[in-house]
């Protein structure tokens, strides 16, 4: 028997009742845009997060100062300058899961340069902390081991911040006040943009942290830094470097049993993890909303093939008693659902990356269309078309052909 | 002579409901090639059931019958289907053609079952539609065309398959007598052929064309003409 037979004969009776045809169709168009959707708006949610944390530097493992503890009262982590810059160096030189260490002493300051001027966060640390950041010089250079050691008066700006001090020009080698305390620029970083918090990354200045400590935020504890940055050798690395760190420092400290350890370290994937975690149970979450609606269209598909069943029990006779088989009647009748789910799927398909791109553009929020959500929506529609359409096709083709002939 | 057509103690008992009905009790009958035979009787005398048996319709409660040389009283429902679409040809009294759909595409209908290739079956069909003079009329849809083109062509469909048997339940049931003697008309030429109709109808007039009556009442044949040629006794079934 020709194979197309059935499809044609399943498009000649959709054609004949096209608005019936449109209707039923809806329910799929919907559910398949609806899931393409969601799933693009969970997605590009996750894959936002996962953006933003990724531009913190990867294997990554932050060490913070301990608390003051007095009175038995503990103060919050950090608040205790209780991490020397030697720890650092010694971190550095001696864990050789470690890659870079860079300590970070933070503070804000109004930065001066002719007649502008800007308030902005300034960044006192070490050149291992633009690697860390695979943070780039789009021109001038880089911070030197000799800028801190010799605390030199030089800064490396970033992109917001050039650009409320110069404008458009170059600020490599003009000069800036720094409370008062003139720097050299030396050069200027590439635009970063928003941090996974919101806030813009590019409004900061860096500065050698022995500069900042000492002209700039300045430090009631001199040689002390502030939370400090690590980076693994490599993701398998991370635990290593970890318990690397906590026994240098456990040692360097002191740590015993008089003595409770000063200062914490944690492990920054972790927190990605979560992230991309809770933003995937999220976009599932929303997946399986979108599916529920599939499968309303779906049995609005089986309620219309049953009535369209009923209704044409006289043709399934006839078609009987001129010879068609059973087979030929359940193919009939599953070809007509399942060129309605997918007609419907794939009209939904469209509707579904239109809407994903309508939602990015007004709403402005990432969205990223997925080629398996796609192949996941039309894999649905057809088996959601053969599920449904079987019990009616079934019903048709198991018709005792006198019955369907005598029905009125 | 062969026999096309022959059964052999037919009954058919239905259930309705609480109530047994006996629809045939025990029926005996042979056709042979060539015949027109006309099968009358009120309504409830077993002549439809009877037809729907021959036309493996539906299957006896017991007895036997063979078409056309082949055993059909056990066959399962696919295998009917297979008999229905090479051996036997419908014409239904309500025409019975897929409505919206062309006349070619009607007459087509039986030899796309049948596995017949495009371009033969458009062949086939397009002569069959010339046999009952609505070759010109191909392309209609089937609601376009007057009762008695619709009927000739359920004609054609019967015809297309080139059948052992035509059967016609009621083929006048739904025309006008000016029509009905068109239909008529149409199977004595088939007939004259070499075609073999049975023809179901109450009204004599119609049951004159035939060359054999046979008179059903209460699921027996109470009269029956006989062959008007009659075969050889004993002949090859």
């Amino acid at each position: 028997m020709d194979i197309l037979l059935p499809i044609k004969i399943a498009a000649r009776a959709l054609r004949v009742n096209l608005m019936r045809s449109f209707l039923t169709m809806l329910g799929i168009m919907i559910g398949i845009g609806a899931v393409i959707i969601m799933v693009a708006v969970g997605t590009g949610a996750t894959k936002q997060i996962s953006d933003q944390i990724a531009t913190m530097g990867s294997n990554l493992i932050i060490i913070l100062p301990g608390s003051t503890t007095s009175s038995g009262a503990h103060s919050g982590m950090g608040s205790a300058p209780t991490l020397t810059f030697d720890d650092v160096k010694a971190i550095r030189s001696e864990c050789p899961a470690v890659l870079r260490v860079a300590p970070e002493q933070r503070g804000t300051a109004q930065m001066v340069a002719a007649n502008m001027n800007w308030s902005t966060g300034i960044i006192g640390t070490t050149p291992d902390f633009l690697l860390i950041r695979d943070w780039k010089i789009a021109s001038g250079r880089e911070m030197t081991e000799n800028d801190v050691d010799m605390a030199q008066k030089v800064c490396i700006l970033g992109a917001t911040v050039a650009e409320n001090l110069f404008g458009d020009e170059d600020p490599v080698g003009k000069q800036v006040r720094i409370k008062g305390v003139p720097f050299q620029v030396i050069g200027l970083l590439e635009a970063k943009g928003r941090s996974a918090q919101g806030t813009d990354q590019d409004d900061t200045a860096f500065l050698p942290v022995t500069t900042a400590q000492r002209k700039i935020i300045g430090n009631a504890f001199p040689g002390t830094v502030g939370p400090t940055l690590v980076q693994a050798v490599s993701e398998a690395k991370l635990t290593q470097a970890q318990e690397e760190i906590l026994a240098l420092l456990d040692q360097r400290h002191h740590v015993g049993a008089n003595k409770e350890r000063d200062y914490t370290v944690r492990n920054l994937s972790e927190i990605l993890a979560v992230a991309q975690q809770s933003a995937k149970t999220m976009s599932m979450l929303l997946g399986a909303v979108a599916s529920i609606s599939l499968i309303v269209g779906g049995i609005g598909i089986m309620n219309i093939m049953l009535v369209s069943v009923t209704e044409r029990t006289r043709e399934i006779g006839i078609r009987m008693a001129i010879g068609a088989k059973e087979r030929d009647i359940l193919l009939q009748f599953l070809a007509e659902a399942v060129l309605l789910t997918m007609l419907g799927g794939f009209i939904g398909i469209v509707l579904g990356v239109a809407g994903a791109y309508t939602i990015s553009g007004i709403f402005g929020w990432p969205t990223l269309i997925s080629s398996q959500a796609i192949g996941l929506a039309v894999a649905f529609s057809s088996a959601i078309g053969i599920f449904f359409g079987f019990y009616p096709a079934r019903k048709a083709a198991g018709l005792n052909p006198i019955d369907a002939l005598r029905y009125e | 002579m062969n026999a096309i057509v022959r059964i052999e103690g037919i009954t058919k008992v239905y259930q309705m409901g609480e109530e047994t009905v006996h629809a045939l009790r025990g029926v005996s009958l042979t056709v042979s090639q060539g015949e027109f035979v006309a099968i009358m009787g009120s309504s409830g005398s077993g002549k439809s059931t009877c037809m729907h048996i021959l036309g493996c319709l539906d299957r006896p409660t017991s007895g036997q019958y063979v078409l056309d040389g082949v055993a059909v009283e056990n066959m399962g429902k696919n295998e009917l289907a297979e008999i229905r679409n090479k051996k036997l040809g419908f014409v239904f009294q309500g025409f019975n053609l897929l409505s919206r759909t062309s006349a070619l595409d009607n007459v087509e209908l039986p030899l796309v079952y049948g596995g017949m290739p495009p371009n033969k079956r458009r062949q086939c069909a397009m002569e069959a539609l010339d046999m009952v003079g609505l070759g010109e009329r191909a392309g209609h849809l089937s609601n376009q065309l007057s009762g008695g083109q619709q009927q000739r062509v359920a004609i054609a469909r019967a015809l297309a398959g080139n059948p052992a048997l035509i059967l016609a339940d009621e083929p006048t049931g739904n025309l006008d007598s000016h029509m009905s003697e068109e239909i008529m008309d149409i199977f004595k030429n088939l007939n004259s052929k070499g075609k073999t109709i049975i023809m179901v109808t109450h009204e004599p007039d119609i049951a004159a064309h035939a060359s054999r009556r046979i008179t059903f009442k209460d699921g027996l044949i109470i009269d029956d003409t006989g062959p008007a040629v009659i075969p050889f006794p004993g002949a090859e079934a």
